[in-house]
């Protein structure tokens, strides 16, 4: 394990912490150009965040421990989750060999908690979505796997930082750029799934019925549901960064130039979700299996071409 | 032909004139009248000025409307087990006067309230708890079965209503809906001895408020007609304006709804603004946006001259490439077609058997449209609109409603196109109701047939007021179309009919 505690690292850690929020803005901002309006102000989410946690919780009289221990287990895994991903190409917080299997299991976590949360409400919805959210999101864990797998075959290594940072870095701009393309679209698919976005889920609707998420964290107020957004935010930073570092280097030299870079791709990324909600409406829950196995079967077909028999 | 009284849309006729069959006969006519092309336009009880109880069915079939009536004991085999059509009647019946339709398939209350005679209640209900209990719910047993149940209190802001699911995982296999938290009893206040006839419009046109027009015409045309009220010709021009006005306001906003219900925000937010036009031209007539105040026994209660009529053809001018250009984009956007196309679905079997109306029965291919077929106020000079797809599911309730869109687009140029100034009616009009009379008024508001029914007694007082919202026929529909549907897909399915709480609960 490497420990060596560097200012870098830390200081890039917490810009990416601090903008998780703002970059949310962004999808309102581009969802509310499309519809012709104004949007809400840019710094909305940090609003609604203070907001939040300046408010109490109110807790069902049916529920226990259980409850209160999903946003924290939730929150908590979604921003370790960070301190291992290496932003604009400077070295992560902490790293080590095996990083990535652990890190997909600690989001694993975080949904296993919501998911106890939601279905210790004992409300019907809850369990409805619950039982929609450990669906899909099995579905898109072959996906991820399948992405690992690969890199390790490309990169020889199991760790963010040595996807990206490492002698084999992958990324668009490598002699395997076909198959990152793939990988592309393929990881832009599970972010949309992970995140609870248009085509798989609708985070703006009201309608209980149709909701995956939105509908297990229904009974959380106040601070709890302050970390429950704090920790989507996180995830959805993330998947991006993920996204971002496969489709750029960030070799400039200049560090501070490979930040603003960086930045600039996951404000495209964000705008590029914003975008997919505004031109397509959400697809019928039964298709929305179909959606995400077209990521494995992208994937899938990316491994394969790396096999020796292929080659 | 002699059990049946032929009648026509908005006339007064005496009430010795209505049939007084006996049980059997009557029963026997009516299942033979709705059995093929009749459906039920009015079908409810009443005490007679003797304190007896008696029925009387307002039928129609094809272009004509006949009403025919019965006494009724305090048991009778009900006419449900014949004709689904009748369903909610009976149970209407039953709650509203403590008479038991036996054999009845689903006998529960509709509003939860007492009846009105002091007979012991039907359904085994005690009022004065605060939830008055005896309700079971339809149950589907088995292992993977499970139950959901949805309101009355919603996330939206929406009506309250409750509705429960059995579903298998995702799929439903049947809904039951049970309304009534609305109830404000609109008929006992439109009956209230000595209520003042100014009051009464009032009352009418907040039966349902999306409906403000659609009821307060209805209302207007009864009082008229028994009050022997003229209404000149702009006055009737105007009303029937007002009409498609509410017509358009509504439909743009469900559409727009729809399409936010699917997820593609576009449309949503462009149908949102363009439906606070409409509502504006409404507010440019009667002052406010809903049209409240505007339609009033005799006529109307503003004047509407030249600048109006071209502010409103103006906008009309002005508005109309906008929707057209956002139609488009809703309905060529192929995830949306996905979302619409095969879900929520009534065959036009089934929606005969319901007896559909409105643009939910013409989606599913019954052509009904009271416009045409009992035309009132101006709109015999006004051209039936077509419908294109009537297969009964999302896709095309929505349609549907487009077509409407664009057919009140041009409807209301041409009734303004004679140009002749409306004046307002006197503020206090003198009048009174002719005795011993029956009338029944027909309109096709948005959502579909809405009709109301007076009678009066010796002395020209309102015995008993019947009101109808399209909703009362239209509800059944909803429930049978999310049959084997997804649970998801309700909410779609649900804003794709976008029934009335409210005018159901009266």
């Amino acid at each position: 394990m490497d420990f060596t505690f560097s200012l870098a690292s830390f200081l890039s850690f917490l810009v990416a912490v601090a903008l998780a929020p703002l970059f949310m803005g962004v999808i309102l901002k581009v969802k509310a150009f499309f519809a012709g309006k104004q949007g809400p102000p840019w710094l909305i989410k940090y609003y609604t965040l203070i907001k939040l946690l300046r408010k109490g919780s109110v807790y069902s009289t049916s529920t226990t421990f259980v409850f209160k221990l999903g946003p924290i287990v939730s929150f908590v895994t979604a921003l370790m989750l960070l301190l291992f991903f290496p932003f604009a190409g400077l070295p992560p917080v902490l790293s080590f060999h095996g990083d990535v299997v652990i890190l997909f299991y600690l989001l694993g976590l975080g949904r296993f908690f919501t998911v106890l949360a939601a279905l210790d409400t004992a409300s019907p919805f809850e369990g409805m979505g619950a039982a929609r959210e450990v669906f899909f999101s099995a579905l898109a864990e072959a996906t991820i796997f399948v992405i690992i797998a690969l890199f390790f075959r490309l990169s020889g290594s199991l760790s963010f930082a040595e996807y990206f940072t490492g002698v084999h870095a992958v990324n668009l701009w490598s002699e395997s750029a076909a198959l990152i393309f793939l990988v592309l679209i393929a990881l832009f698919i599970v972010l949309l799934t992970e995140n609870s976005r248009v085509p798989v889920d609708d985070p703006a609707t009201h309608l209980e019925l149709t909701m995956i998420h939105e509908v297990m964290i229904l009974d959380h107020s106040g601070p709890d549901l302050a970390l429950i957004e704090m920790g989507a935010f996180f995830k959805m930073l993330f998947y991006s960064s993920f996204v971002s570092c496969l489709l750029f280097p960030f070799h400039t030299g200049t560090p501070l130039f490979n930040v603003i870079i960086f930045y600039i791709i996951m404000t495209l990324v964000y705008a590029t979700v914003g975008l997919i909600e505004s031109i397509t409406a959400r697809y019928k829950m039964d298709m929305v299996p179909n959606f995400i196995l077209t990521s494995f079967a992208l994937v899938f077909f990316a491994i394969i071409l790396t096999m020796e028999f292929v080659q | 032909m002699d059990n049946l009284l032929q009648v026509t849309n908005g006339e007064a006729v005496s009430r010795s004139n209505i049939p007084n069959l006996d049980f059997n006969t009557f029963r026997q006519t009516i299942l033979d009248e709705t059995r093929h092309n009749g459906f039920i336009v009015q079908f409810f009880a009443y005490e007679d000025e003797e304190k007896t109880l008696k029925l009387i069915a307002v039928i129609r079939s094809g272009l004509h409307l006949y009403v025919t009536g019965c006494s009724l004991a305090d048991e009778y085999p009900a006419l449900t087990v014949e004709n689904e059509k009748f369903h909610m009647f009976e149970r209407e019946i039953a709650e509203q006067f403590g008479v038991h339709p036996k054999n009845h398939p689903w006998l529960k209350m509709v509003r939860y309230h007492e009846n009105y005679r002091g007979k012991d209640d039907v359904f085994g209900n005690d009022y004065t708890e605060d939830i008055p209990g005896n309700y079971p719910y339809f149950t589907v047993e088995g292992d993977s079965v499970h139950e959901v149940a949805v309101g009355p209190v919603h996330a939206g802001i929406i009506e309250p209503g409750h509705f429960r699911f059995q579903c298998a995982g995702e799929e439903v296999f049947s809904l039951e809906i049970q309304l009534g938290y609305q109830h404000r009893g609109a008929e006992k206040l439109l009956e209230q001895p000595g209520m003042a006839m100014n009051r009464l419009p009032v009352i009418a046109e907040s039966i349902a408020g999306d409906t403000a027009i659609g009821h307060s015409l209805c209302h207007s045309q009864a009082i008229e007609a028994l009050a022997g009220l003229e209404v000149d010709e702009a006055s009737k021009i105007i009303r029937s304006v007002a009409l498609e006005l509410e017509r358009i306001a509504c439909h743009v906003g469900d559409l727009g709804a729809l399409s936010g219900d699917v997820a593609f925000n576009p449309p949503m937010n462009y149908f949102g603004r363009i439906r606070g036009e409409f509502l504006n031209l409404s507010m440019t007539m009667a002052g406010n946006r809903f049209g409240k105040g505007l339609v009033r026994p005799g006529g109307i209660s503003f004047s509407v001259l030249a600048e109006h009529r071209k502010i409103i053809c103006d906008k009309i001018a002005s508005e109309t490439p906008g929707i057209t250009n956002v139609c488009d984009l809703l309905f060529s956007a192929h995830t949306v077609i996905a979302r619409f196309e095969n879900t929520g679905t009534v065959p036009r079997k089934l929606a005969e058997e319901l007896g559909l109306v409105g643009y939910s029965g013409r989606a599913s291919g019954l052509s009904y449209d009271a416009r045409v077929t009992f035309p009132t106020e101006a709109y015999d000079t006004v051209k039936a609109n077509v419908n294109a797809r009537t297969v009964g599911d999302v896709f095309a309730r929505a349609s549907v409603r487009r077509e409407e869109i664009m057919h009140s687009l041009r409807v209301i140029p041409e009734l303004l196109s004679k140009n002749i100034d409306a004046q307002p009616i006197p503020f206090a009009p003198g009048y009174t109701l002719a005795p011993d009379s029956f009338v029944v008024t027909i309109n096709e508001a948005w959502r579909g047939e809405v009709s109301h029914c007076l009678l009066t007694d010796k002395d020209g007082a309102i015995l008993r007021y019947k009101v109808k919202d399209p909703s009362f026929h239209n509800w059944t529909g909803l429930a049978m179309s999310l049959r084997n549907q997804g649970i998801s897909d309700f909410p779609l399915c649900n804003k794709s009919f976008n029934l009335s709480y409210c005018g159901f609960d009266l």
